[in-house]
């Protein structure tokens, strides 16, 4: 699979196939109808788009474990009606937030296509978007809405780890999912806690 | 067969209209809210959650696959998408210092955090000096991106 001999164009291709049938996708949904000439229009537009303006190529790859899947997708389509319903209270009630909070939270994951599901996960989970993502440290800068104290910021940080593990598990390569036994962080090295 | 019917529009008048309510706080939050960091959560959460009440809802009533795989597109792509813009507008917000300090309980990613003398293309602008002053220093350097 990994031969370095392959050529440039045939690991081109294959980087390139999950955006081609997402693009073939896309196309079909949108005009509604399933016919052989959307889906070969489709083609046609997937392939002209993907030559045109070509994009990075997603290194790593990713597999799919469907019951673990499963279980982040229920999980974080829960996450994010909860969020949606605590942030609009958030809002309305009287007393309105009090602090917020910006914090470091230290990953084990060292995939792209893995950080960016995890990213875009924990912007619409509960109380917390990421700001800043240091790719070399895997260090995530995420704001919070609303803490209390202390004991909200552990919270958030063991929140960040359990969606990590969430999603490394259903995406994960072997390896990715062997790294979450590294040992968990509660906190980035060298960074004692502070409050200022 | 009516009973369907009228089962399945109150379902979707239900859904369009929690949907905009949430859409409504998602407004409301961006006056009430103190500082832009704070505002992008209320532009995103709500307002994602409203977007997808809306389109089930929509779903239920056109009823026709056409429209409803048109909606189901519209869902997806705005929560792959809203993220992402809030990411964007906050990054830049904390770097050009638009963050209301006295508001947060702690700033990990401030000063002191990162050994000076290290070449970070990511670091804020000047989060060292970031009490209000806001001198011609602090704009014009530091491209993003």
């Amino acid at each position: 699979m990994n031969e370095p001999a392959e050529p440039r164009f045939g690991q081109h291709l294959r980087h390139q196939v999950p955006l081609l049938l997402w693009l073939v996708v896309v196309w079909n949904l949108l005009w509604g109808t399933w016919s052989w000439a959307n889906l070969l229009s489709g083609i046609v537009v997937a392939l002209a788009v993907t030559l045109l303006l070509p994009l990075p190529p997603v290194v790593g790859g990713a597999r799919l474990h469907p019951g673990a899947a499963v279980v982040f997708l229920v999980t974080f389509l829960g996450d994010l009606v909860r969020s949606g319903a605590l942030v609009a209270w958030q809002t309305v009630r009287p007393r309105g937030i009090a602090h917020s909070a910006i914090l470091r939270v230290q990953l084990r994951t060292d995939s792209d296509l893995l950080l960016t599901v995890l990213t875009e996960a924990i912007s619409l989970v509960p109380g917390s978007m990421v700001i800043d993502l240091d790719r070399e440290r895997r260090e995530l800068a995420l704001h919070v809405l609303h803490v209390d104290d202390e004991r909200d910021l552990d919270r958030q940080r063991a929140s960040v780890h359990a969606t990590e593990e969430r999603v490394v598990r259903a995406f994960g390569s072997a390896e990715d999912i062997a790294r979450l036994r590294e040992r968990p962080m509660a906190r980035p090295a060298g960074t004692p806690g502070r409050t200022s | 067969m009516s009973d369907l019917h009228a089962l399945a529009d109150t379902v979707a008048v239900v859904c369009l209209l929690l949907g905009s309510l949430l859409c409504l706080t998602a407004g409301l939050g961006l006056v009430r809210f103190p500082d832009v960091l704070t505002r992008m959560h209320a532009g995103t959460k709500p307002q994602v959650l409203g977007v997808l009440l809306i389109m089930v809802g929509g779903a239920i009533r056109l009823q026709g696959w056409s429209a409803t795989w048109m909606l189901l597109l519209v869902a997806v792509f705005q929560m792959m998408t809203a993220p992402v813009s809030a990411h964007m507008i906050s990054r830049v917000a904390y770097r050009r210092r638009h963050v209301r300090r006295d508001l947060l309980l702690v700033d990990e990613l401030g000063a002191g955090h990162r050994e000076a003398g290290t070449p970070h293309g990511d670091e804020p602008a000047d989060a060292a000096t970031a009490r209000g002053a806001r001198g011609p220093a602090g704009y014009g350097q530091g491209s993003l991106g």
